[in-house]
């Protein structure tokens, strides 16, 4: 990884660990009850998210999906964007009409995706369209889990994007599991990556624990789309370490699968590979650690102390008619 | 697409081809093949690579080849575009437009008209024009507009209406109804080729002594309240028209908007005629069943006025 600076290999570290830190703060917050709805854990899954994140370029696209979080740190997503967000806060992103990872930042370059999987594929097929129709460079990159493969809009996305020879790059997260679905239940094909051979597009498989691994391959799809070679399909192995969402106690899971995985943990891996090579100390990562741990100290007392939204703040920026669950004869009666 | 460099169209055959119905003929050599784009057959890609695009900065012009298709790219449209504003703050000014509507023997699936399935959807529009006029004035509107704008062209009227256009630039606003005819006794409450139809009726209705209003909705969502209660608060009539089938429909929108908006005004029940609830059928003998005529208008304006 000659290209990768010192700093950027110390900076995709402290990503990792704020991805882990943050969702396990998460997770205290949800067991007092304080998270509204579900919460959804990368476990296992950062350096797929952190490592094709960094791939990027500043002016490029990125559209997360729920499990992305070191993603959309990449991107410059804040801890206390993200906890505002979760706990269902006025002040958060969304101003409380979304919630966990839906909300964008158009200006940071992060399209919200929804919840219906595989929508974000032919919408980012459309984002690298529009930068190619206005003689930009830009390039998109999407996420699909081994469940969302399955859906309609997957490959239409694709097969689209590979006619057009857009710039996108589709990270595919295989963890093995969609809910409580296996993947030998999801697919007949052996390998996601082989689903690229129905639409005449690239695609790789790669170490989805490996962070380095996973950046060089995300950053060879980028290299590829921004020379105007087309879209590329990028098949990351990793494994869900938690259930579907929190509530979810995996049962279902055999128990030797995660006790495996757990050896191959990305972020024990990552930083035993720079111990090894000498260029940082193990005092150098436990501080990134402790600032971590502070600063996050600070930003989940900040989330808890900001109010809800008010009931007013039901309508606004929809398009009209908005929400009018009032009738008007109910106003005048008033 | 002159005015606006930001503008492009993407859909099935548009190009080369001009379009099944040649909507877009012409375009692709004036505009070329990026700005006029021929896609497979894959409405949710169409669409979806259209609300990307918009979220990007510009502004699509989808068209489905037939409005029935549309559904294959319903959750684009209703969980993507729609709530993108509400949800995140980004706008999507997007247009998908395509023919709808019967009359034409089109069977099942090339005859619907799908604009109730989204009149359900906060954070969409919905037009349809019944003149030259409208379909261009609603279309440069839809398309200057930031949110998603689903424009319905009614296949009967493509080759049935002809009017000379004013040269200079000009849009009909979007959420405006218009009264096409002035009367006293009644409002036709209606839109796309039904405002024919309602004028056929009040033409035969006139020399029966009764006076109808039609009034031609043009906007489907967000409804013109306003025009519709000032027509009914006239004549205290009311007749709701369309094509569509009848359960769920725009109708009973806008007869609910009655019932709330102005109950004291009415000298008599609001009546809804609309194509029964059955899918569009084939033979010529059976759509002419199914479809509204002024006949069935006029039977029903006749039972109004004498209620």
């Amino acid at each position: 990884m000659a290209e990768l600076s010192p700093e950027k290999r110390l900076d995709l570290y402290r990503l990792l660990r704020l991805n882990r830190s943050l969702e396990e703060r998460l997770v205290l917050l949800y067991r007092q009850g304080r998270i509204v709805g579900g919460l959804y854990r990368s476990l296992g899954q950062e350096a797929t998210s952190v490592g094709s994140a960094a791939a990027l370029e500043k002016g490029d696209v990125l559209g997360p999906l729920i499990r992305n979080l070191g993603s959309v740190l990449v991107m410059g997503y804040t801890a206390r964007e993200v906890l505002t967000q979760h706990l269902g806060r006025a002040a958060s992103p969304s101003g409380g009409r979304e919630g966990n990872l839906h909300f964008g930042r158009p200006e940071r370059g992060v399209v919200s995706s929804i919840s219906m999987l595989g929508a974000l594929v032919p919408v980012m097929a459309g984002v690298a369209l529009a930068a190619r129709l206005r003689g930009r460079s830009t390039v998109a990159m999407t996420y699909i889990g081994d469940g969302g493969t399955s859906t309609g809009p997957f490959h239409e996305g694709l097969n689209f994007a590979a006619v057009q020879k857009l710039p996108l790059v589709v990270v595919a997260e295989n963890n093995g599991w969609a809910y409580s679905t296996p993947f030998r239940k999801q697919t007949a094909a052996r390998n996601l990556a082989d689903r690229a051979v129905a639409y005449g597009m690239p695609a790789e498989t790669v170490d989805g624990n490996d962070v380095l691994a996973v950046y060089a391959a995300a950053r060879a799809a980028v290299e590829r789309a921004r020379r105007g070679e087309g879209p590329t399909l990028l098949e990351a192995r990793t494994y869900r370490m938690k259930g579907h969402a929190e509530h979810d106690g995996q049962a279902y899971v055999p128990r030797e699968e995660l006790e495996e995985w757990a050896q191959r943990d990305p972020i024990e891996r990552y930083a035993a590979a720079l111990l090894a090579s000498k260029e940082v100390t193990p005092e150098e990562l436990a501080a990134i650690d402790r600032r971590i741990a502070e600063e996050l100290d600070a930003d989940v007392a900040f989330a808890e102390k900001c109010p809800f939204p008010e009931p007013g703040d039901l309508s606004g920026e929809v398009a009209p008619p908005g929400l009018d669950l009032e009738p008007a004869f109910l106003r005048r009666l008033s | 697409m002159e005015r606006d460099e930001t503008v492009f169209l993407l859909g099935e055959d548009i190009g080369v081809y001009g379009g099944a119905f040649r909507v877009t003929e012409g375009l692709i050599e004036r505009f070329g093949e990026d700005r006029v784009l021929d896609t497979p057959i894959s409405e949710t890609a169409i669409v979806g690579a259209a609300v990307g695009a918009a979220i990007a900065g510009l502004r699509p012009i989808a068209e489905m080849q037939f409005a029935d298709f549309i559904s294959c790219a319903f959750d684009m449209i209703t969980n993507f575009a729609a709530k993108s504003r509400y949800r995140t703050g980004c706008p999507v000014p997007l247009v998908v437009r395509g023919p709808a509507g019967g009359g034409v023997h089109g069977g099942p699936f090339h005859s619907q008209n799908p604009e109730a399935y989204f009149a359900h959807t906060p954070g969409l529009k919905i037009v349809q024009p019944a003149t030259a006029y409208d379909a261009k004035g609603l279309l440069k509107a839809a398309i200057r507009d930031d949110d998603p704008v689903l424009y319905f062209e009614h296949k009967y009227l493509y080759r049935r209406v002809q009017e000379v256009l004013p040269q200079e630039d000009f849009v009909v606003p979007i959420g405006r109804a218009l009264v096409r005819r002035v009367g006293r006794d009644l409002s036709i409450l209606t839109y796309g080729a039904m405002v024919w139809t309602a004028l056929d009726a009040a033409r035969t209705l006139e020399t029966e002594g009764i006076d109808a209003e039609v009034v031609d909705l043009r906007t489907l969502f967000p409804l013109d309240e306003e025009t519709i209660l000032n027509s009914v608060g006239k004549t205290n009539r009311a007749i709701v028209l369309h094509e569509a089938t009848r359960t769920g429909g725009i109708g009973a929108e806008v007869a609910a908007v009655l019932s709330e908006r102005c109950f004291e005004s009415l000298d008599a029940p609001v009546v809804r005629v609309t194509a029964p609830d059955t899918p569009v059928p084939f033979s010529p003998a059976l759509e002419e069943a199914f479809l509204p005529n002024a006949a069935k208008v006029c039977r029903a304006a006749r039972a109004l006025v004498g209620y």
